[in-house]
């Protein structure tokens, strides 16, 4: 790194430097100032990691500061502070509340390198072309505006992005195939009576609901006409349903970190909950037996991208287009999908993973060899292949997007209710 | 300068500390509590849409109730323990530096953090934990106990571990300030050790069981900890109703809740004041 700092600082005198930095994409014939240049990234915590803050350091040469707050946390200093933040590091539902305050610009497309091998789901909505999209905050829906001012946002791409997606997975339930013995094949699982005391719901309002929808739904006790809007009516029934369930007896505990959802699996508390994909893997990494279980209804899913501060420009917003392009160009995507995420361009991902890596992660295939995540430890035996398999089984397979109500405000309310209940 | 200028001097810094980080912070939590929120937002106003919810909802009676029975209970069972240990140090042990280390050893589960005594008791209570396997290795159940952990009794067990502390400290302080003719007196006159017990000990001791009772009551009362992990979300208090609030950004509806429990928490406290008279003892 530093020896690239002198070739340039030899190539360049300052003057030369707001041409160069508008010939983007080229790290390379940066100025000197770059290195001088901060970028504050806060978000959730999944993508917000020091290794990405340090390969920026060794690539880029800029720093990132990165803060990780909870999804309400975000949520609120994205509509309230925009000036404490540079890069806003945000789920796609979150955008949709955010948006309208109008702290965020929209992104120019064209400055994006990889903008045509982002997969169809943040564009068209599309997986593939006979993909049929799920219900909820679907990315695409809230994916472009109309301009670089727009403040409503458009039905189909215009050439400015709201988020430049960069993560983002298929979620289902979490359970434990050891303590169950039996196949399990359906949401409606979740308050089965089999499992009364043993079962656990994540207690994250916006997420928590949807995956209550889906257990609804598999019921048959409530038909949505649309699971990610739901109206006062829905919202009562679902909450009901629930509240019926926890007095019964049917919950061991709720979660709301990481951390809990992984120690509620391993000790054995709970055999059946909904999860994330990384606690998974962490109950694996103990020895203890846990399984992702692909259901038939179908996945609950959320994506995430990031967004640019109104108030980033000149040098700081070229460094951020650079900080995007450099985000898609394959280490990060290798990175997160080496964990168990998804990437927007799984295509230059796989340039920073090993055949064996890719097999087992994006093509469902059986591993060949021991797979490891970035942290070296070890995911998968030789021999195990992905719960749910490929990444077109996976996310082909999405019942509905994490969302943002209507009728929020109220649904958080009746949340409250059903955990004090 | 008169004598009551000199007065009002020495009164001000605390007076103006305390105006500052007591009495602003409560009045501006009950004007916000007349506030609006939307989802991301507060918004000045003055409605009563806020203590409307909290009233009209079933749900915060019954946790309303909860709080009471937790801090009831907690009560009860932290002054049987807290008066039998400092009694046993006041009155049994005669050495006064065997009374001392014995005091210092009760202080020593303060010397880990809270969360870290009350997280502890997961591994032991679970149904894979400690406790169950023990019991059900000496052949006393057939099957784990569901009912140690996240439950009623997991909340109150930690609680009573947490602040027993707080019982034992004050009631051994007016213990050890009672004059030791009292009880001979009492013993000279007929007495027997459970009539001096009702009748000497007790009354004379009734200034620290009610700081003890004022330590306790306001600290369950306002926790939300405890209850949220000792409980793995299943049982709620006024103060994770609160906590709940926060984490929603609904603070308008969070201050008004925080009234209520003040306000509550106030008038528990004034009966007890009704009681004994705590200014005499100090």
């Amino acid at each position: 790194m530093s020896k690239m700092r002198y070739s340039r600082r030899n190539l360049l005198k300052t003057g030369v430097a707001a041409a160069a930095a508008s010939t983007l994409p080229a790290p390379m014939i940066w100025a000197q100032e770059i290195k001088d240049v901060t970028l504050r990234q806060f978000g959730t915590g999944v993508s917000n990691l020091n290794e990405v803050a340090a390969k920026v350091k060794e690539d880029l040469g800029f720093t990132l500061e990165m803060t990780a707050l909870d999804s309400d946390s975000v949520t609120q200093r994205a509509a309230t502070q925009p000036d404490s933040f540079d890069i806003a590091d945000i789920e796609y539902w979150i955008c949709k509340k955010v948006w309208p305050t109008g702290n965020l610009q929209a992104m120019d497309v064209s400055k994006i390198k990889n903008y045509d091998k982002i997969v169809g789901i943040f564009k068209s909505g599309k997986l593939t072309p006979e993909s049929v999209i799920a219900q909820g905050t679907a990315p695409h829906t809230v994916g472009f505006v109309e301009g670089p001012d727009g403040k409503s946002f458009a039905a189909e791409e215009t050439g400015w992005m709201t988020l430049i997606p960069t993560i983002y997975n298929a979620d289902t339930l979490g359970i434990r195939p050891d303590l169950i013995g039996r196949p399990i094949s359906n949401w409606s699982e979740l308050l089965n009576p089999e499992f009364k005391g043993k079962a656990s719901i994540l207690d994250i309002s916006s997420i928590g609901i949807m995956d209550m929808a889906m257990v609804c739904e598999s019921m048959g006790e409530i038909t949505y006409a649309d699971k990610g809007n739901m109206t006062k009516e829905e919202i009562d029934k679902t909450i009901g349903i629930f509240t019926e369930a926890k007095k019964a007896g049917q919950f061991r505990a709720f979660w709301k970190s990481f951390d809990e959802s992984v120690n509620l699996m391993a000790s054995g508390e709970v055999v059946i909950q909904s999860m994330w994909s990384p606690a998974i893997t962490a109950v694996k990494s103990r020895g203890i037996p846990c399984v992702y279980q692909p259901l038939e209804e179908g996945y609950r899913s959320w994506g995430g991208g990031i967004g640019l501060s109104k108030s980033l420009s000149g040098m700081e917003l070229d460094a951020a287009y650079e900080y995007i392009n450099w985000y898609l160009d394959g280490w990060v995507g290798g990175f997160l999908m080496r964990q168990g995420y998804y990437s927007a361009v799984p295509e230059t991902s796989k340039n920073y993973m090993s055949e064996n890596e890719w097999g087992y992660w994006f093509e469902g295939k059986e591993a060949v060899e021991p797979i490891a995540n970035p942290f070296g430890d070890v995911m998968a035996q030789a021999g195990e292949v992905r719960d749910g398999g490929s990444f077109y089984d996976r996310m082909g397979a999405v019942a509905c997007w994490n969302a943002v109500m209507d009728e929020n405000q109220y649904m958080v309310r009746k949340w409250n209710e059903f955990i004090a209940a | 300068m008169t004598r009551s200028v000199i007065g009002w001097v020495q009164a001000a810094p605390l007076a103006l500390v305390l105006a500052g980080f007591l009495v602003a912070p409560i009045v501006m939590i009950v004007i916000v509590s007349f506030w609006g929120a939307t989802e991301f937002s507060i918004y000045p106003a003055f409605q009563f849409d806020n203590y409307a919810f909290l009233f009209g909802s079933e749900v915060v009676w019954r946790v309303i109730g909860a709080t009471f029975k937790y801090a009831a209970i907690t009560w009860a069972l932290t002054l049987v323990i807290g008066f039998t240990v400092a009694y046993y140090l006041a009155f049994h042990i005669r050495s006064q530096t065997v009374q001392i280390a014995l005091f210092l050893v009760c202080t020593i589960p303060f010397w880990t953090s809270n969360i870290i005594r009350m997280i502890s008791w997961i591994p032991f209570l679970g149904r894979n934990g400690i406790a169950n396997s023990a019991l059900i290795d000496w052949g006393v159940i057939d099957a784990p106990l569901e009912w140690l952990l996240y439950s009623d009794f997991s909340v109150i067990l930690a609680f009573v571990h947490l602040y027993t502390l707080f019982m034992v400290v004050p009631i051994f302080n007016t213990m050890m300030r009672i004059d030791r003719s009292l009880i001979e007196a009492a013993r000279d006159g007929g007495a027997s050790g459970l009539q001096i017990l009702r009748h000497v000990i007790i009354p004379l001791t009734k200034p620290g069981i009610m700081i003890g009772t004022i330590f306790v009551v306001t600290l369950v009362m306002g926790d939300f900890v405890t209850v949220r992990f000792m409980s793995g979300s299943q049982r709620a208090n006024v103060g994770r109703l609160i906590s709940n609030d926060i984490g929603l950004l609904q603070y308008p509806s969070a201050a008004a809740t925080a009234v209520v429990l003040l306000a509550t928490v106030l008038i528990v406290i004034g009966i007890l004041l009704r009681f004994v008279n705590i200014r005499k003892e100090l």
